[in-house]
């Protein structure tokens, strides 16, 4: 187990290399010389060798590849090109909002899921599981971006029940702002999730320890919350975990839309700024953010299945 | 009396149900479309003035005008036609590449397949929509820069679900039975063991083709895709400003085309796994 941990988390250096290559291969080579987008045309030559200095763009490629490595560690990401400001704080400032309306999403799209999954699973095959599984493929097919625009046009602006947009600190002034939001973000979890959680449940209900059990005379329902359920929670664990990196990274789309000045907005300000070194230490960010909780999920699933084998 | 082929049978099961029957004439309709309009059969003159502006739906325009007195069902079907060719081309780069190099993985083992094991995993481990968002930026706005990111991040999962099954086949008896009478590497890997997990390619270019549009639907939002031109996530930016207005139409007309033809692509993608792996039906 420790031998396997041990490897696994040296796997994590060719990989965090690899990562840091691909983006100093996108931001740093293929993307050319910044400097005259940044100063404008009346730059002078000597104006623009200052900030290449000043950016660290007359190093030598290799030098450059390690500041990627280097910030891959130590978060420190330099400063934006259209705020100044430096983008660690940035990262700070946004990581509110961000949270206080992703967290909550997620915690109850997750629980909703697993109740829902259950049910179906209950009545797999009946019409109820076929209704389900087709509006969770409906619902999936529909764009984030009509969901967004219907939801924030009908309940906010028509019905006027929340916030068209803003955000405020602390709680409860939160909550008009983040309820809507949040309940687009559950609508959008809710297809995957179901389909995903009745999948993984139904895989169980075909083994045979549940024929043992249905033969000792349990009850379907007994069988579904005792034996089953404890099974597929390997899955279903694994499956949650490697979803956390995606709430550090903000809700980009909802953020945007609803002026949540989290880290998701940020991101997408910078996109509409040309701003490369925020979406760059949002890739190197949400990367490293994702290349620990994969190890994390990969831990937990050894850990809670011991069937596995730890090669 | 003659067999079936594996192909065919899994054809017939496929034609059996009626929901998925459907969603394979949708798609067909859909390609039809977008090839017509590629080659300028129909919604050509898309940006021509053919009405007052901001006309809801009615007999003459079913989808209603723009804010320029465009047809908005014009504009729908020009955005079929760039939401069919990012799904096409995005399909084409990500087969060749996670096909090859899955199947080399799996196949030859050894540092060959800790290199590409290596290699999708760094694509992986970067967040798709980062990656998209990078590229999109990077290579400048517009069709190009969309195939290139899309094919960049859809390889990766093909590449892993075929080398693992090849993995699996390369030790099966008829492969060796290939050996036994001289095959060598490139017949074994090519003539015995991919024909048979063409299935898994199917199965996943379905399922990518509507990811692929549905990210191309956000990128072209966020003003990354496709310039001077409809598509469905320009028409939807265009509705951002003016559903207070009430023009709802550009909005229902983009979402309604795209929710069909990915409501398709999801149905046809879980038939075809029920009919070409019937082991996993039920499930």
């Amino acid at each position: 187990m420790t031998n396997y941990i041990i490897r696994r988390l040296l796997y994590l250096i060719p990989v965090l290399l690899g990562v840091s290559f691909l983006i100093f291969l996108l931001f740093n080579v293929v993307a050319g010389d910044p400097t005259a987008v940044l100063l404008g045309k009346n730059a002078t030559a000597r104006q623009m060798e200052e900030l290449r200095e000043q950016l660290g763009l007359n190093k030598p490629l290799f030098m450059q590849y390690l500041d990627v490595v280097k910030s891959a560690f130590t978060f420190d990401f330099g400063r934006s090109w259209a705020t100044k400001q430096e983008i660690t704080y940035m990262l700070k400032q946004g990581a509110y909002p961000s949270l206080t309306l992703t967290i909550p999403a997620f915690v109850i799209s997750t629980v909703l899921s697993l109740f829902i999954s259950l049910f179906v699973a209950y009545y797999r095959g009946k019409g109820i599981d076929l209704f389900i599984r087709f509006l969770c493929i409906a619902g999936m097919s529909v764009s984030a971006l009509a969901y967004i625009l219907g939801f924030q046009w009908l309940f906010a602006y028509k019905l006027g029940w929340f916030e068209i947009s803003g955000f405020e600190y602390g709680f409860p002034e939160f909550l008009p702002y983040i309820a809507l939001p949040a309940i687009i973000w559950i609508i959008l979890s809710l297809g995957p999730d179901v389909r995903f959680f009745r999948t993984v449940i139904l895989d169980e209900i075909y083994q045979d320890y549940v024929r043992t059990a249905r033969a000792k005379g349990l009850g379907e329902m007994t069988i579904l919350l005792k034996h089953v359920l404890r099974n597929a929670m390997i899955p279903i664990i694994t499956y949650t975990v490697i979803q956390i990196p995606f709430l550090i990274l903000g809700a980009l789309l909802l953020e945007n839309f609803f002026g949540i000045p989290g880290i998701g907005g940020m991101t997408l300000n910078a996109l509409n700024n040309s701003d490369f070194p925020v979406i760059k230490a949002m890739a190197i960010l949400s990367s490293v953010v994702y290349i620990i909780f994969s190890l994390v999920s990969d831990i937990l699933y050894t850990i809670a299945d011991p069937r596995v084998k730890l090669k | 009396m003659k067999e079936n082929s594996l192909w065919k049978d899994a054809f017939i099961r496929l034609t059996k149900d009626k929901w998925a029957l459907a969603s394979l004439i949708i798609v067909v309709v859909y390609s039809l479309v977008a090839i017509l309009s590629a080659c300028g059969f129909i919604a050509a003159d898309w940006a021509q003035e053919v009405g007052a502006s901001n006309l809801a739906p009615n007999a003459e325009h079913i989808f209603g005008t723009d804010i320029f007195g465009r047809s908005v069902f014009q504009k729908v079907v020009r955005g079929t036609q760039v939401a069919m060719s990012v799904g096409l081309a995005t399909s084409l780069i990500a087969i060749p590449i996670g096909v090859v190099l899955g199947a080399v993985g799996g196949y030859f083992g050894g540092w060959v397949d800790d290199f590409i094991t290596w290699l999708y995993t760094t694509f992986s481990s970067i967040p798709n929509i980062m990656l998209l968002i990078s590229i999109t930026m990077i290579l400048g706005k517009g069709l190009f820069a969309v195939y290139v990111a899309l094919g960049a991040t859809s390889w990766v999962t093909l590449c892993r679900l075929i080398r693992g099954e090849v993995m699996k086949h390369k030790e099966r008896e008829y492969v060796q039975a290939a050996s036994a009478i001289g095959g060598g590497h490139t017949r074994k890997l090519f003539k015995h063991i991919l024909p048979n997990v063409t299935h898994i390619v199917i199965i996943n270019t379905s399922l990518q083709f509507q990811v692929a549009i549905k990210s191309e639907v956000i990128l072209s939002y966020l003003g990354l895709g496709v310039q001077g031109e409809p598509s469905w996530g320009t028409m939807i930016d265009d509705a951002k400003l003016e559903l207070a207005r009430g023009v709802w139409w550009q909005l229902a007309g983009a979402t309604l085309a795209m929710f069909i033809i990915v409501l398709a692509f999801n149905i046809l993608g879980d038939a075809l796994r029920d009919s070409l792996d019937p082991k996993l039906k039920g499930k």
